[in-house]
């Protein structure tokens, strides 16, 4: 199976680097100012379908977010991912018009890391209610959760694994294999 | 005595005053309600019967999956894919281990790649089966629900003789299975892909020239090709629309490139096109069903990796070494490398994709689940618009969604 496409880099705007080859995938860090020029770009030359867009957290890292972007092209059966950093408290200019397929994934990607996304035509709430104040999937919300106004539905009880002896940490958290058990008061969670 | 003869030129059209007092009314559908499968919930303006504007709402099924995955290692992850697309327990398993086992860098063994096949394929035509029978129950045939579900549960059976399970199966590991094929496996998917295509002809007879649902289904949802793919659909609602993409062609995986099979893809893009889709689908999973079987090679079923993948039974328990690498394999899971990796796999209900960013150790940095059916259902507040309430059911009942995955 071959994913990758040829170096160096066709298409790309000044500020592209391409990242280290893994697994027979190209991926590409793309300038979060010159995201929309880039993919525009990139449609036009036969990337027609956004597969999926997604938020990372890395807490603890400056910028902290990053937006992963993955595109395939269905004639020359290629895939690409697009990789672009933002701060806290930044935004990032929106693909929807691009491709309409962005508009549910920003919005997701705005509910659950809470990365804004601006020039979005709709930028609600999608798995969450709308008033609800968190953003579940960044690292220092817990997996047990917060409380809200609604404490009944936003609440749950600790989760019953949670500082049992098979749970397993994150290793940006523990960095060394083992001891993998750790309970919750030792974890800055 | 004179007649009059009356004149309406054409009934249906709106006159000016009409325009001016049309009164807006908001009906709201779900989330609980028989025609959007789950926990849909649809807030429609109408103007009369026509529908003007759509919101569509999705998260009532919301668990949390991706949050849960982080803090856990990546094998007891496998029994939440079960419940993503829970029609097709079997599929999301694989999907989900093919992943992960990109990321490890891991070549499956050829027996433990046809296995995972005859797995796709059961799952498919099992989630087809499903799809069809609520399909044609939306739009008034009731009883195909009722033939459907008796193939399924010859289905089902086979499926509880291969994982233990009927329904979720949590049936892959990193590396390989739970377990290798049982003695009779083999031999129940080839009797089932003997009597199967027969009842699929009877399915096709109650419904391909049924009057009221053609009536129903046909020219009805039109979704254009280029306007499917702008809005990500996969599956058979892209093939539906005329587009061939199907993973397994575009990206072989498994070793799908070897088997012969064909994409049959629609002309119009209507429910009706989406609906024949499925029907050849199943057709086409029986052929590949049939050629994994003739082919099912001896040999491992899990790549040799003792450090990552649990060792066989026997050997745990006279073994000193293998005793070690199961405790170790239960309670750390397999180590992953630094990196990042993205595997899409085609499901029932379109691409399946997992995006792995993985930081090293046992646990996932951060695991994205690409679900088919929410991007599938992002087209409605697009697509819904101009057509009546009584239409609804019908798309709906076309697109076979299911909330698990698409609220995750």
């Amino acid at each position: 199976m071959s994913m990758g496409l040829e170096a160096p880099i066709e298409g790309s705007l000044p500020g592209t680097q391409a990242l280290p080859e893994f697994r027979g995938e190209t991926s590409w860090e793309v300038p979060k100012d010159l995201i929309p020029a880039q993919m525009a770009a990139l449609k036009a030359k036969g990337f027609t379908y956004l597969v999926d867009l997604t938020a990372v957290d890395n807490h603890g890292e400056d910028p902290r977010f990053e937006v992963v972007y993955e595109l395939c092209d269905l004639k020359r059966k290629k895939h690409l991912r697009i990789k672009t950093k933002v701060g806290e408290g930044e935004t990032l200019p929106s693909v929807c018009s691009i491709w309409k397929t962005a508009e549910w994934h920003e919005r997701e990607a705005w509910d659950m890391v809470g990365v804004r996304f601006s020039n979005h035509p709709d930028l609600r709430r999608i798995l969450m209610w709308e008033g609800y104040p968190h953003h579940p999937l960044r690292k220092d919300f817990p997996l047990a959760g917060l409380p809200t106004e609604m404490p009944d539905i936003a609440f749950t009880a600790k989760a019953p694994l949670e500082g049992g002896p098979f749970v397993t940490n994150s290793a940006s958290l523990t960095q060394d294999r083992e001891p993998r058990a750790h309970p919750a008061e030792e974890r800055n969670l | 005595m004179s007649t009059t003869t009356l004149e309406f030129g054409d009934t249906l059209a709106k006159t000016a005053e009409m325009e001016e007092v049309g009164e807006k009314m908001v009906l709201n559908i779900g989330p609980s309600h028989p025609s959007t499968h789950g926990v849909l919930r649809l807030v429609l303006e109408l103007d009369g019967e026509v529908i003007t504007k759509v919101d569509t709402d999705v998260g009532y099924l919301h668990r949390g999956d991706e949050k849960i995955a982080e803090n856990m290692n990546w094998n007891q992850f496998v029994p939440y894919t079960d419940r993503l697309d829970y029609m097709a327990p079997l599929a999301n398993n694989v999907a989900y281990a093919c992943a992960v086992e990109k990321l490890m860098g891991f070549e499956l063994p050829p027996r433990a790649k046809v296995t995972r096949v005859i797995c796709c394929e059961l799952a498919r035509i099992s989630a087809h089966l499903l799809g069809l029978g609520a399909f044609a129950m939306d739009v008034g045939a009731m009883t195909m629900f009722l033939y459907t579900f008796t193939e399924r549960e010859k289905i089902y059976n086979l499926i509880e003789l291969l994982t233990g399970a009927r329904f979720t199966t949590s049936f892959t590991r990193v590396g390989g299975q739970t377990r290798d094929i049982p003695p009779g496996f083999l031999e129940g998917v080839t009797e089932f892909c003997a009597q199967f295509p027969g009842r699929l002809d009877e399915f096709g007879s109650m419904l391909n020239r049924n009057r009221i649902f053609v009536d129903r289904t046909k020219d009805l949802g039109i979704i254009p090709d280029d306007v499917a793919l702008d809005f990500g659909l996969t599956g058979p609602n892209l093939r539906g629309s005329g587009n061939p993409y199907d993973v397994r062609r575009a990206f072989p995986y498994l070793g799908y490139e070897t088997y012969d099979f064909e994409v049959p893809v629609g002309s119009t893009g209507d429910c009706y096109d989406r609906f024949a889709v499925r029907m050849e689908e199943m057709r086409q999973s029986i052929l590949i069903l049939r050629q994994a079987v003739a082919k099912m090679p001896g040999g491992a079923w899990q790549v040799h990796d003792p450090k990552n993948v649990l060792p066989a039974k026997d050997k745990v328990l006279t073994k000193m070494e293998e005793l070690i690498h199961q405790f170790l394999v239960v309670t750390q899971g397999p180590d992953a490398p630094v990196g990042e990796v993205y595997f899409g796999a085609e499901n029932p209900k379109g691409e399946l994709g997992f995006y792995l960013n993985s930081r090293g150790g046992g646990v996932p940095h951060r695991l994205k689940i690409r679900a088919p059916s929410f991007c599938n259902l992002s087209i409605l507040n697009h697509l819904l618009p101009g057509h009546t309430v009584s239409d609804v059911p019908a798309i709906l009942g076309s697109f076979d969604f299911v909330m698990g995955e698409c609220d995750r």
